[in-house]
Order: C-alpha cells, then sequence, then structure tokens
C-alpha cells in the first residue's frame, strides 16, 4: 500500500482502472468455474482469450472490414454533418424549418433503414456505410447548428467592422468557435457510426465483425461470438481515445481550468 | 472632398423591434458631421449612446431612421472607408494567441489580405509583434487572451484596430474609462462634443484650440483646467438624476 501511495496520482489512477479490469475477469472466471456455466451460455476470458490469439489470422480480416466501414461511415457522415449544420446555423430561417424535419428523422430508428439500403444497394459493404453514415450524422448536425447560433454577436463584431464576408466571418469565428461543439459531437458519431456499422453487418453483409459474430452464433460458436465483442470493444476504445487527443490538440483553448480527461 | 468624412443625419436608433414597448431609444435624431483628419472626443453620462453611435459608424449597428455615410458611402458598402475599431471591452477571439488576434485585420482587409495569402505572414507577425512591443506587451504575442489582464488587452486590442493603417479609427473608452478620461480628452482632441443622457443628442460642439504640439505643463495652464472644468459640469447636468457617475467615451477620426 505504501508503495502504492508514493506513486504519482496519475498512474495510481492508470494501475488502479487496469486492476479493476484485471479484477473483473477473475470474477467472471470463478464465477463460471464455480457455478458450472456452460460455455455455449457464458464462456470463461480464458477460452475467449485463447480463441482470439488462435483465430487472429481468421478474425483481421473481418476486424479491419468494420474499422474501414466505421471510418468512412464516419468521415462521409461528419462531413454532411458539418455542411448541413452549417446551412442550418447560419440562417434563422433554415434553422426554424429544418429543425422539425431533423428531429423527425433522427427519431427514425436506424435498423429500420437497412432493408431500404439493401433494396437500394444490394448487401455488402454500401449499406453498412450508408448506415454509418446516417446514423451518426445528427449529433454532428445538432451541434454545429446549435454551436454557430450561439456565436456570441461580439466576436463577430471584430470581423463586420474591417467589411469581412459572411464566409470569413463563418471560417474565422464561427467555425473554430463550434469546435468544441463538434468535438463533442464527434465523440458520440464514432460510436454511433460503429453501431451502425456493426447493425448493418449482422443483418445484410458477407465480412466484417458483426457478420462473423452473426455466422459465429448461428454454428453456437459462443466463444466466437465473445471474442469478436471484445474486438469491437478495443477497437470503440481505441477510436474514443483517438479523437479524445485529436480533440485536445484542437480546442485547448476551451478547456483551461478544468482537468483534462485523460484519455 | 467637400464633403465630410463622417455624416450622422438625424439618426435615431432604437435596440429592439419598433413595435415592442420595452424596445430603448438609445439615439434621437443625432446629427454630426466630422471631417478627415479630424480628431474628436465623444464624451457624456454613461448609457447615454456614445458605443452606440461608433457602432453605428463602423457599420455594426443600421440606424432606426436617418442617415450614417463614411467617406460618401452609405454604411453597408463593403468599399467604404477601412476602420480600426477598439471595443469597449476588448473582444479577443479566445483561439487564437494575442499576435494572431492583432493579426487578424490584415487577413481580412484588403489589400493586405491578398498579401497574407502570399506567405508574407511572418512579414505580418514581425509587425504585429512590433506593435504590441509599441504599448508595452513584448513577448506577450504567443499567450492567450485569458492570460493578460484587462488593461494588458485594451492595449492589444488597441494594436488590432491599428496594425491595417485604417483610414478611421473609433477608440471606445480607450483609457480605462471614467472622469479622468475628461482630461485626456481635452488634452489630445481638436474638438470635443458632449452628450445628453439616454436617448442621447449632441447637447454641445466644442473646439480645443490649444496649440499643437500640446506639452504636460500645458495640461496645467489655467485655461486647460477652466476648460476641463467645464466639460465635466456640462457632463454632470446631462447626467439624469440617480444616473452612476460620468463614463466618457472617445471617437477619434
Ligand atoms: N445590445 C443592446 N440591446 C439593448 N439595449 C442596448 C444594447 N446596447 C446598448 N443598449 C442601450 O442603449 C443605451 C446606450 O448604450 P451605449 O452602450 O451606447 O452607452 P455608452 O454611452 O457607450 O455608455 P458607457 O459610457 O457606459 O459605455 C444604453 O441605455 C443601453 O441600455
Ligand atoms: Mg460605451
Amino acid at each position: 500500500m505504501n508503495a502504492l501511495t508514493s506513486l504519482s496520482p496519475r498512474l495510481r489512477q492508470r494501475l488502479m482502472s487496469a486492476a479493476a479490469i484485471v479484477a473483473l475477469f477473475l470474477l467472471w472466471e470463478l464465477a463460471c468455474v464455480a457455478f458450472k456455466v456452460s460455455s455455449i451460455v457464458l464462456p470463461r476470458p480464458s477460452e475467449i482469450f485463447t480463441v482470439l490469439f488462435t483465430k487472429l489470422p481468421l478474425m483481421w480480416p473481418h476486424a479491419t472490414q468494420t474499422l474501414y466501414t466505421t471510418l468512412l461511415g464516419f468521415a462521409l457522415g461528419t462531413l454532411a454533418g458539418v455542411l448541413i449544420g452549417a446551412v442550418i446555423g447560419m440562417s434563422r430561417v433554415a434553422y426554424d424549418v429544418a429543425y422539425p424535419i431533423l428531429v423527425g428523422f433522427s427519431s427514425i430508428p436506424k435498423v429500420a433503414v437497412v432493408p431500404i439500403f439493401v433494396v437500394w444497394f444490394g448487401a455488402g459493404t454500401v449499406p453498412a456505410v450508408l448506415t454509418s453514415m446516417v446514423i451518426c450524422m445528427f449529433p454532428v448536425v445538432v451541434n454545429i447548428a446549435t454551436g454557430l447560433a450561439h456565436t456570441e454577436p461580439e466576436l463577430q463584431d471584430v470581423l463586420k467592422v474591417l467589411g469581412a464576408r459572411k464566409l470569413d466571418i463563418l471560417w474565422n469565428v464561427g467555425l473554430p468557435r463550434t469546435l468544441p461543439y463538434l468535438f463533442a459531437s464527434l465523440k458520440i458519431a464514432l460510436t454511433l457510426a460503429f453501431v451502425g456499422t456493426v447493425l448493418a453487418e449482422t443483418i445484410a453483409a458477407n465480412k466484417g465483425i458483426g457478420n462473423m459474430m452473426m455466422i459465429a452464433s448461428g454454428n453456437f460458436d459462443v466463444p466466437l461470438v465473445f471474442a469478436g465483442l471484445f474486438i469491437l470493444a478495443a477497437m470503440g476504445v481505441a477510436l474514443y481515445v483517438a479523437s479524445a487527443l485529436i480533440e485536445r490538440r484542437f480546442t485547448g483553448w476551451a478547456q483551461r481550468g478544468n482537468e483534462l480527461p485523460n484519455g | 472632398m467637400n464633403r465630410p468624412f463622417i455624416e450622422l443625419s438625424d439618426v435615431t436608433l432604437r435596440y429592439g423591434r419598433s413595435d415592442n414597448p420595452e424596445a430603448t431609444l438609445a439615439l434621437a435624431r443625432t446629427t454630426l458631421s466630422i471631417d478627415d483628419g479630424d480628431f474628436v472626443a465623444l464624451v457624456g453620462p454613461s448609457g447615454c449612446g456614445k458605443s452606440t453611435i461608433l457602432k453605428l459608424i463602423g457599420g455594426l449597428l443600421t440606424p432606426s431612421s436617418g442617415g450614417v455615410v463614411v467617406n460618401g458611402r452609405e454604411v453597408g458598402d463593403p468599399r467604404r472607408a477601412r476602420i480600426g475599431l477598439a471595443f469597449q471591452n476588448p473582444t479577443m477571439l479566445p483561439w487564437l494567441t494575442i499576435r494572431d488576434n492583432v493579426m487578424m485585420p490584415l487577413k481580412i482587409v484588403e489589400p493586405f489580405r491578398s498579401a497574407y495569402r502570399r506567405m508574407k505572414h511572418s512579414e505580418y507577425a514581425d509587425r504585429a509583434e512590433a506593435l504590441l512591443a509599441a504599448v508595452g506587451l513584448k513577448g506577450f504575442g504567443a499567450k492567450r487572451p485569458w492570460q493578460l489582464s484587462g488593461g494588458m488587452l485594451q492595449r492589444a486590442s488597441l494594436c488590432r484596430a491599428l496594425i491595417h493603417e485604417p483610414q478611421l479609427l473609433l477608440l471606445d473608452e480607450p483609457f480605462g474609462a471614467l472622469d479622468q478620461f475628461t482630461r485626456e480628452a481635452a488634452y489630445l482632441a481638436n474638438r470635443i462634443c458632449v452628450m445628453s443622457a439616454r436617448p442621447g443628442r449632441i447637447l454641445e460642439d466644442r473646439m480645443v484650440g490649444f496649440p499643437r504640439p500640446r506639452d504636460v505643463a500645458m495640461s496645467y495652464a489655467p485655461e486647460f483646467s477652466e476648460l476641463v472644468q467645464a466639460l465635466r459640469l456640462r457632463i454632470a447636468e446631462a447626467r439624469a438624476p440617480g444616473e452612476p457617475p460620468a463614463t466618457p467615451t472617445e471617437e477619434a477620426a
């Protein structure tokens, strides 16, 4: 205990969260052994890690496919979201007109759109990319529009008095001012893009972790299903950390005072 | 060039929609003209509409009625004069360093704008640093706005108002406000306009005839003290009963 308290607070925090994860796995393992849970119901972590290592070559293409689909869907969704959000946020009229439509669209359960995309484009990568795009677009649109609509007029006045054009003001004041909102939404959007991808993969795809898990569960290969789950979790965490790092780089000005989130 | 550089004719400005009974009438039928090359100080009680006049001239507000013409062009015309405005509360863009804030006008205003694109960036940065050094902010260029004090921000914002060599310089309470300023205004300006309490009108328009260059000794001469005294009295009269003490503003053309 003494050795632990002498460490820096940050390192101690890291060690403690790592210990918590290990403890969770140990508990899981012990519970499975103690209650004799069949591995068809809930495999032990040791089994899952064994599968992870032995079947990695088999799972690797699926993982990269899922990552690729997620990132592509996320990129397209963000791009579309920023453009739509900018248009809506810049004009009062567009804001009033488009907002109800957006709310309507965003409350449609996105599972419902996958069959439509399949009808239009056939099963495969395209519906997955599109699903992940539409699912992650809305938080970006809403946050960009809100951020732009709430930009302080004093900040815009700094440029207006110089005779700046609307686009100058958007580029030099509106967008930088909105960046913290954008990043807040990107973290949500990334998770949603991931959800959209796996969702579409489980319904209509021939590749990807979601597809692999569907097939594995059809074969009652439950450890493989859980291995897929672990890969998804690891990818989710990696994507989150990446976006948090980028956020810190670009919006440090808005985070002064607060403790920076550690990854 | 017989036409005055700045012309406010019968300008009324109401904040809020005119059908709203709670709209604030900030300026009522104000007429003011300022010649090219003149240096005018605008003083008056707090809340009388000094900042409002500056924003009208700067094109940030459109008059509810009446006309504002700068350099022969209606405000809103993109080819109107190059204007530098130092705001009353110096708004710096918080995501930029002080140096980048000061350089902002060069990024927007022609002819600097085109040169900015052609990688004159470091030359402009030197220029910003030189201006900052001139107001005693050497070495603060890389700092962020929140790392500076109020007065330091005001000085930085003065640099931002000057960097693009404006034809018209508008300074809103440049010396930290309050009665003391009447003295500064009398010392610096050619002409002083005293405004009434809200809705603001020009009560008195006074030339300051002291020869230039003026030295500090002059500010202790009896004529000078008399002028300051008279101005302060005028502002005190203009102030509505119960209003806080006067906070005069200056404007220079
Ligand atoms: N954005 C605004 N919305 C509504 N009313 C406003 C707004 N800005 C100013 N006013 C009102 O207009 C009047 C004039 O304001 P202005 O800022 O021009 O005064 P000022 O002469 O600059 O005062 P001070 O010396 O205190 O800076 C004030 O009574 C104020 O309440
Ligand atoms: Mg003011």
